[in-house]
């Protein structure tokens, strides 16, 4: 038997070396990075003589990722507490929705308010259902999912709702801040404020532990249920953000704002890493696994193919970068 | 006695789920730097005990004194305040986050704004273990640790919380030998700083190894407590079963089954992986093979590729004088093998599903209508089951969940005896059972053999092995170093040797 296996008093694996530490490595967490520089450089060469490695180019993959960017860092905290949400999308068109009809009624604030509290809301409520009465989440927000977008649908008739406040236009994803997209500003807040709260206070900790092993989270005194519960409150909120990035971008509300969204975000969140079976996760990892999707949906337009190529090759990626990342 | 010497004291507790008393005014008390034993059969009361003291259940009646002064413990946390700590039987770390963060979890160093400093966890937790003599790396992940590392890990975590007393349930049942002597080694060194430990244990030699004092609970009553040089080990067994054993751990002889021609199974030769080194062994109908070794030795990589779910590199499995091919399960299970597994939580049992539909699961051909299962066919055979193996189960229906650790191990051999195998291959076939349901488990397998199977028990447990087997071979990295029939064994120690390979 190998030494290192025994315990003994003033013994054993206190010091490792350099070399053990790097064997021991789990690559497969940051295959998403290697995977992101492949890509990138892949489409570098091969784009070269469609403008792919033009600022304004790189720019526009910034703007079109952001609004996934922020629901899929909503969406980091969910999985890695071993949840799911699938109504974000739904909500995120919900909000745009409200935000824009509350905004032509009473302006700006009103308008502002009035799309958080739909996340708000609807995060509420999936949280409640899920920690107080134990319905597994897929189900409750697979509910939520139709519940939703039928609500938005049938409060505006089908229509779109033109938002006619240009400072909210401005604010919320037409602007610039200097050179800077203002949805890039938005991604850049929502990532850095989320990954400092999942690594770095108690309650991020306290969500990875919940994730990780519910019963051991439960003996060591953490109220389990309310992480859920505020998970999926967080998740219902951060979308509801989204749909106002969408919203103040497209200048209207309209109930497909967000239509499929969540699967985008799911994907960004495991192809960066954070375990579905929960318990770990990496906001940074989602950033870049979305802006990895991001920068495939960019290089494949400007490869001439066209929307129902992409969906295949899209997927295609995805599935092999999960499986790439996949624990033996 | 005066009562400011003990850093626990349990007065006159009650306790009754749905009208059915648990615990019928049972006191109990443990000193500062005391390791006391508590023991008594499964249902005697001793978990629901130990969960009125940690505050997950709350007594009906009776009260706890910490140091002396009554204290209300309705919570996890109050338990933790008043410095109670608990071992875990089933570890109960999130395996995801690293050593220092499972040690501080929920109770993290704050830095600067706030924010956690895992910095300090991590200089904390090198204190932690410096404290206790032992080292392990706290940035760790815990995934990656073995089960003694997790231990460890469990008692650093209580001793950061300030634990005055330490609940360690069952704490050796999946350490090897030398981890479970570490182990008592850091019991002694906590003990010397008068931290006190409630020792709960089915091990006599534990129990004699590291006690002051045992208390015996029977039945939610609390039988006797002593200092353990007043108890003999008979006593002790005497009081948790409430009968006397007949035999159960001893040596019979049974009449050997008559056989002719080729054994029921021959090994040549075989290799598989690096912890199964050309082994060769023959097994006659009716004959009990144990195999003994060190965790490692290669002992449950063996009955894994005995039974297909390794691969085999070379070598040859005969079976009845025939080569048989076993490179699945399904073929090792149509060649009439059947494999009790080591983890029968992990690998033996479908928790959640009821008793009947965990006995049914290798049996569905036999229940089979047409394309269809036929559920009266499957009740009945179930039934006779349960009955034929002595589960104590309320309904055929209820999770096996829910059973006792004793009863799920009844359960996991009943569900693969049903299967009529010739070969049987048990690994660790008692452990964490007590020691009533023990007996019954190697008296079943006495039973088997005499029937006309060919038995094979793995077990880190030497008396078990010696109780049973005809044979032993010991392995030793993958390789068998000694074959040695039970007559040839004198004792424990002569067993015990020769696995340590002197």
């Amino acid at each position: 038997m190998s030494k290192a296996n025994t315990i003994t008093p003033r013994d054993t694996v206190a010091t490792r070396s350099f070399g053990t530490k790097l064997k021991e490595l789990d690559w497969r967490r940051y295959v998403i990075y290697i995977g992101f520089v492949v890509v990138f450089l892949f489409f570098a060469v091969l784009l070269r003589d469609q403008g792919f490695l033009s600022p304004q180019n790189l720019l526009n993959i910034f703007r079109q990722t952001a609004t996934i960017t922020v629901i899929a860092v909503g969406m980091t905290y969910v999985i890695s507490c071993a949840e799911i949400d699938l109504s974000v999308g739904s909500v995120a068109g919900l909000s745009s929705v409200c935000t824009a009809m509350a905004l032509s009624q009473w302006g700006l604030v009103p308008g502002i308010l009035a799309g958080l509290a739909v996340g708000l809301l609807v995060g509420s409520i999936n949280g409640a259902l899920v920690s107080l009465l134990g319905i597994p989440s897929f189900l409750v927000t697979l509910g939520m999912l139709g519940i939703a977008a039928g609500v938005a649908q049938w409060i505006t008739a089908s229509a779109p709702q033109p938002i006619l406040n240009d400072t909210f236009n401005m604010l919320f994803g037409s602007g610039d801040f200097g050179p800077i997209p203002d949805l890039v500003v938005w991604s850049a807040i929502f990532v850095a404020i989320g990954a400092v709260v999942l690594n770095r206070t108690r309650f991020g900790r306290q969500v990875l532990a919940t994730g990780g092993n519910r019963n051991a989270a439960e003996f060591t005194g953490i109220n389990t249920k309310r992480i859920k519960f505020q998970v999926l409150l967080i998740s219902g909120a951060v979308a509801s953000v989204a749909g106002m990035l969408y919203a103040g971008r497209l200048q209207s509300g309209r109930f497909q704002w967000g239509a499929g969204d969540e699967l985008s975000a799911i994907a960004a969140v495991i192809l960066g890493g954070t375990s579905l079976f929960g318990g770990f996760g990496s906001i940074i990892g989602t950033l870049f696994g979305a802006l990895l999707i991001g920068l495939i949906n960019n290089g494949l337009i400007l490869a001439g193919l066209d929307s129902s190529q992409q969906q295949v090759v899209r997927g295609a990626i995805i599935i092999l970068a999960v499986a790439l990342a996949r624990k033996k | 006695m005066n009562t400011a010497d003990n850093a626990v004291e349990m007065r006159s507790i009650s306790k009754s789920f749905n009208g059915v008393p648990v615990l019928k005014d049972v006191s109990f008390d443990i000193r500062k730097g005391e390791v006391h034993a508590l023991a008594g059969g499964n249902g005697a009361g001793k978990s629901t005990l130990m969960k009125v003291l940690q505050g997950v259940y709350q007594a009906d009646a009776g009260e706890v004194l910490i140091d002396g002064k009554p204290t209300l413990i309705t919570s996890i946390q109050d338990a933790k305040a008043a410095g109670i700590g608990m071992v875990f039987q089933e570890f109960s770390l999130v395996p995801s986050l690293t050593v220092a963060q499972n040690i501080f979890l929920a109770a993290e160093p704050l830095g600067s704004a706030g924010l956690i400093d895992d910095r300090a966890a991590v200089r904390r937790a090198r204190e932690v273990f410096a404290e206790m003599e032992v080292s392990v790396d706290p940035q760790a992940e815990v995934s990656r640790l073995g089960t003694a590392y997790w231990q460890l890990t469990e008692i650093a975590k209580a001793l950061s919380q300030n634990a005055q007393v330490l609940i360690m349930d069952e704490p050796t049942a999946s350490l090897a030998r030398h981890e479970s002597e570490a182990l008592f080694e850091l019991i002694d060194r906590l003990k010397q700083r008068g931290i006190s430990i409630i020792y709960i244990s089915h091990r006599m030699d534990e129990v004699y190894r590291l006690a002051d004092r045992i208390t015996i609970l029977r039945d939610g009553t609390r039988l006797l407590t002593e200092p353990l040089a007043n108890v003999t080990p008979e006593q002790i067994v005497e009081g948790i079963v409430g009968k006397k054993i007949e035999g159960g751990l001893a040596y019979r002889e049974r009449v050997s089954v008559a056989h002719e021609g080729a054994p029921l199974l021959e090994v040549r030769g075989l290799n598989a992986g690096k912890r199964v080194q050309d082994v060769s062994f023959s097994l006659q109908p009716g004959e009990i093979l144990g195999l003994a070794g060190l965790m490692g030795s290669g002992r449950t990589e063996l009955a894994r590729a005995l039974f297909g779910i390794d691969r085999r590199d070379s070598g040859d499995i005969l079976i009845r004088g025939e080569r048989a091919s076993l490179n699945s399960p399904q073929q090792a299970i149509d060649a009439g093998i059947a494999l009790i597994p080591e983890d029968r939580r992990a690998q033996g049992l479908v928790l959640d599903h009821s008793v009947r539909d965990n006995l049914l699961l290798p049996l569905l051909g036999q229940i089979k209508r047409g394309p269809l299962l036929d559920s009266t066919k499957g009740k009945d055979l179930s039934s006779s089951l349960i009955k034929k193996f002595a589960v104590k189960v309320a309904h055929p229906q209820r999770p096996v969940r829910l059973l006792s650790g004793g009863n799920q191990q009844k359960v996991v051999i009943a569900k693969w005896l049903g299967t009529d195998p010739d070969i049987l291959i048990l690994d660790e076939p008692t452990a964490g059972v007590d020691i009533g349901t023990k007996s019954e488990i190697l008296e079943m397998i006495r039973e088997l053999a005499s029937a006309g199977k060919a038995v094979i028990v793995i077990s880190s447990e030497y008396p078990e092995l010696l109780a049973v087997s005809d044979r032993v071979l010991v392995l030793k990295d993958g390789s068998v170093i000694r074959d040695i029939p039970r007559s040839d064994i004198a004792d424990e120690e002569y067993l015990q040797l020769a696995v340590q390979g002197v």
